[in-house]
């Protein structure tokens, strides 16, 4: 798949950016996607790029937890997705990380614990579950920019609530303790979650222009 | 709220934006990468790049101008003109693009349309619905509007649904290039038929056209090409516009 491709700059990331000193980005360390069979990494890569930073593409253990953050990307299917994570060891590599990670779209709901999606078991790191949308007059997937309402929290400075960002999905993750933004289509549902240094987004950063490009960068300076 | 989407389209010929009236005379309309950047910046919600060159060297120019274009945007475009196999799709998304879009090759062989939905998702497979009438039918066309179809056009898109596409781009080829409206009876008709996104196409012409396809077409999403490229409407001024009407648009 595309992935075998997507290897960038092997050299520790090029971490300035703006007015930042070099160390404020990514903890100092190298900045990581995993690498797996349900990425969209080139989006990723060309938005990390677009704000001044290499990332490394690996799915090697070593290389994944040494990281200074780690972004875990992902369209697909949840059970296609869990089955090759454990086969590779990713599952329990994901679960062990101390530094910051960031799981976007199927990403986030993969470090949920269970998905309806072909009755999945997730990792279990957000203690929340993912629905379908269930609904007879709504559009299923939700495609398109909706309103993320967030909470007082880092990765959301400077991101007015009640911003646009670009969201493609058939499945939610319902709210919980974790949830620190909201988005309401038919029902409300949690749009970005956070425990400890676990951080999910449903929406596409990486595809959601200016408010997008912010939340990525305060990922970086967490 | 899930808001309205404005697409501007570019169709793209030998790495030039072209524009035509109902698929022929084409003009320039510039550089892609360049229009791609200012709608971006104008409050686009997406961008579809439609490639129509029918040289050989074709793939490999389109993958170029889709990594220039996907390191430079930072909303979501689509990508179509061509796709005949899963491994389009793959150097396609190498590239950057987010979404692909098939038209003719669907019709040729449906099941393309379930592999692309299986390999990539539904999210990533838009599938391009050219439609005209014949004696009051809607019915597909393809090759740019060129060659007739048997396909009623409400049959069609329930089957691509059911093959797995995730949207549906629908063309009245009756109203495309125009900018005399939206076809918005069979807009309604199969946006209302179908729990899948539709975007709109085909007849843009002034700022009431979006406010009725959206409002009396349902559709998810409108397209348009020549208005934005030659700067007849301004995004922005389109959205102020769409708002004012209650309608929910990002600005």
């Amino acid at each position: 798949m595309a992935e075998e491709k997507t290897q960038h700059s092997t050299s520790p990331a090029s971490l300035s950016f703006g007015e930042e000193p070099s160390a404020g980005f990514g903890g100092g360390g190298e900045i990581v996607i995993i690498k797996y069979n349900a990425g969209n990494i080139q989006s990723v890569l060309f938005a990390l790029e677009r704000i001044g930073v290499n990332a490394i593409v690996t799915d090697n253990k070593e290389q994944i937890l040494s990281a200074g953050r780690i972004i875990f990307p992902g369209v697909g299917e949840a059970s296609t997705a869990m089955e090759y994570l454990k086969q590779r060891n990713l599952d329990k590599v994901i679960s062990a990380a101390r530094q910051p990670v960031l799981g976007i779209c199927l990403g986030m709901q993969l470090l949920c614990k269970h998905s309806e999606e072909n009755n999945t078991d997730c990792l279990g790191i957000f203690d929340v579950n993912v629905k379908c949308f269930a609904s007879s007059h709504l559009k299923i997937p939700q495609i398109g920019w909706n309103n993320i309402y967030t909470k007082d929290k880092p990765l959301f400075n400077g991101v007015k609530s009640g911003s646009y960002c670009y969201f493609v999905h058939s499945y939610h993750a319902e709210i919980n303790d974790n949830t620190i933004a909201t988005t309401n289509y038919g029902i409300e549902f949690s749009c970005a979650l956070n425990k400890d240094n676990f951080y999910g987004v449903q929406f596409h950063p990486e595809k959601s222009a200016d408010a997008g490009e912010q939340i990525l960068k305060n990922f970086l300076s967490l | 709220m899930l808001a309205k989407r404005i697409i501007p389209c570019l169709d793209i010929k030998d790495g030039r934006t072209v524009k035509g009236t109902n698929f022929v005379e084409l003009r320039d309309a510039g550089d892609p990468v360049e229009l791609g950047i200012r709608y971006s910046k104008e409050g686009a919600d997406e961008l579809v790049f439609l490639d129509i060159t029918a040289t050989v060297d074709k793939r490999k120019t389109l993958s170029e101008l889709v990594r220039k274009i996907a390191t430079h945007i930072n909303i979501p475009f689509t990508v179509g003109g061509g796709i005949n196999t899963v491994e389009d799709v793959s150097v396609l998304l190498e590239n950057g693009a987010d979404k692909i879009s098939v038209n003719t090759s669907a019709v040729r062989r449906p099941e393309l349309v379930r592999e692309l939905a299986q390999n990539f998702g539904s999210q990533c497979v838009v599938v391009a619905v050219d439609i005209k009438l014949f004696d009051g039918v809607w019915k597909v066309v393809t090759h740019g509007g060129r060659n007739p179809t048997p396909l009623i056009a409400t049959e069609w898109v329930k089957q691509c649904r059911d093959l797995g596409a995730g949207e549906i781009l629908l063309t009245s080829m009756e109203n495309d290039g125009t900018k005399a409206g939206f076809a918005i009876d069979i807009t309604a008709e199969i946006s209302q038929s179908v729990n899948i996104p539709v975007i709109a196409s085909g007849g843009a012409g002034t700022m009431q056209h979006f406010e009725e396809v959206f409002t009396k077409g349902f559709a998810d999403a409108a397209l348009a090409a020549s208005i934005f490229h030659f700067k007849e409407i301004a995004i922005k001024d389109l959205k102020e516009y769409l708002q004012k009407e209650n309608i929910t648009v990002r600005l």
